[in-house]
């Protein structure tokens, strides 16, 4: 990166460690961040599917919303909050009034409090959304706070030798644990299709925590660029790629986010059009491409029907180390929403081959139980 | 004897009886990583110097190879189809792109020697 650029970037607490790793650091909003490590991306894509790679996450936002505002968030998130028991985490939407996805974010409620982990990109105009619209409760940005994610299939047999209570954890639960003297909140999720968890500690804390992690014999660093390759495999949407406050959570194939009571009642900004969606189904819809060939097909790609016909723009794309081919997701008309269905994709005036598949292209191996 | 020159743009063309071979640098695939694909142009086409020839794509982002010199592509490297990771492995050897039938030898003299373009690459940090 830069000077400029790195001048400007805002350092998370492992910045150093980044760069005694030897990280390729750029900017990433607003943050420096390593994009990979001397392994490079494919590898440590590999690493994360074969075993375990740890990711420095700090530049998200993790949000504190105090008191019991579960049954206020609801008028701002398409999920069941008061039928959430605590320590449960919910993927869920902030939506806006016409249904359109201001942010996609992890809830969890305690006892005392909601929090959120929201994106890095998003922080401010979601902070600034819930308080204007929370006005009981106080809503804070906890920014002395690292968080790491320990994803792979060895990430529960590493981090039980810290930590043994984890391998009883379920996915999608959270836990107050200590790591040595650190007190930390560990959440059994992640971003990767994989198991893993992701690790909330005091910013001071971090460099040792992700340096004792490290030394473990299953586990390498992985950056930006693993992240990205190993979420678009899962077929797990980046905000301002892939949904955005244009897109409802029904056009973004996000139906499953809204909790059976809120299809029910609604309640929540947007619910109009986004019920009548999911009763009447949307013009378009998020899919899965795979491609002919080697060639790989990025964010823009006019999509087009066998006709030729215009009907879709790819909104992530790219090569699958996985499957060591590209693949696309991206919205095309809901005629030709359906796995199978044959599509063409326009890379430099040449028209790929491909076909709508299921997501994700990689099947996820959460683990159900502890 | 070939001489090998190398543009800003990091490709690099060893050129022997009027015919080029070209790739991309050492420097240049270290930057952009792991490189899944490489898309080359029809042998027989006309280039001219500085016009976009290949397109390399990484795992994170597609770049333009661009013609080092005029002339003819007669040849280029099928490997790559299946090998793209070639590129990263031998960056001038087996990493090669297109062979170029130059039609004006004289822009060489414009390109930089090794040893330029190694005082560039330490001028970048």
């Amino acid at each position: 990166m830069s000077s400029e650029d790195a001048a400007a970037a805002t350092r998370t607490p492992l910045y150093d460690l980044h760069v005694a790793l030897g990280g390729r650091m750029v900017p990433f909003a607003g943050y420096a961040l390593p994009v990979h490590y001397p392994l490079g991306i494919l590898a440590e894509h590999l690493q994360a599917r074969s075993k375990a790679v740890l990711f420095d996450v700090s530049h998200m936002g993790q949000v504190r919303i105090d008191g019991d505002a579960g049954a206020a968030l609801e008028t701002l998130v398409v999920a069941d909050v008061t039928g959430l028991p605590a320590g449960k985490l919910k993927y869920t939407l902030l939506t806006n009034e016409a249904g359109g996805i201001i942010d996609d974010l992890m809830l969890t409620p305690s006892g005392t409090h909601v929090s959120l982990v929201v994106n890095a990109s998003r922080k401010a105009v979601d902070i600034a959304h819930l308080q204007r619209h929370l006005p009981g409760h106080e809503v804070r940005l906890l920014d002395d706070l690292a968080l790491l994610a320990l994803q792979g299939p060895a990430a529960a047999a590493v981090l039980a030798r810290f930590a043994p209570a984890v391998s009883l954890m379920m996915f999608m639960s959270s836990e107050i644990l200590r790591i040595g003297d650190v007190r930390c909140t560990i959440s059994r999720s992640g971003y990767t299709g994989e198991d893993g968890f992701e690790i909330s500690c005091p910013a001071q804390e971090a460099p040792e925590l992700a340096r004792m992690l490290l030394a473990e014999p299953e586990v390498a660093p992985a950056g930006l660029g693993a992240r990205d390759t190993l979420r678009l495999e899962a077929g797990l949407c980046l905000w301002g790629n892939d949904i955005d406050e244009t897109t409802t959570p029904v056009e973004a194939a996000l139906g499953w986010t809204i909790g059976k009571r809120r299809r029910q009642q609604g309640g929540f900004p947007g619910d109009e059009t986004v019920l009548r969606q999911l009763f009447a189904g949307a013009e378009r819809r998020r899919v899965g491409i795979r491609l002919e060939g080697r060639a790989p097909a990025r964010a823009g790609t006019p999509i087009q029907n066998a006709d030729g016909k215009p009907i879709g723009t790819v909104t992530s794309g790219g090569y699958a180390p996985s499957l060591a081919a590209p693949v696309a997701m991206g919205y095309v008309s809901i005629a030709s929403a359906a796995p199978g269905t044959p599509v063409s994709l326009l890379v430099r005036g040449k028209n790929l081959a491909g076909e709508v598949v299921p997501l994700p292209f990689v099947p996820h191996r959460y683990v159900k139980h502890g | 004897m070939p001489v090998i020159r190398f543009t800003q743009e990091h490709e690099w063309i060893r050129v022997e009886d009027g015919l080029g071979t070209v790739g991309i640098t050492d420097y240049a695939q270290q930057q952009l990583g792991d490189v899944v694909f490489v898309e080359l142009p029809a042998v027989g086409m006309a280039v001219a110097k500085g016009d976009p020839a290949a397109v390399v794509e990484s795992v994170k982002a597609a770049s333009e190879v661009y013609a080092p010199v005029s002339g003819e592509v007669i040849a280029v490297n099928e490997g790559l189809a299946d090998g793209p990771e070639l590129v990263n492995a031998e960056p001038l050897d087996g990493g090669w792109f297109m062979k170029i039938r130059l039609s004006d030898e004289s822009e060489l003299a414009e390109m930089m020697d090794e040893e330029a373009y190694q005082a560039m690459l330490r001028s970048l940090g």
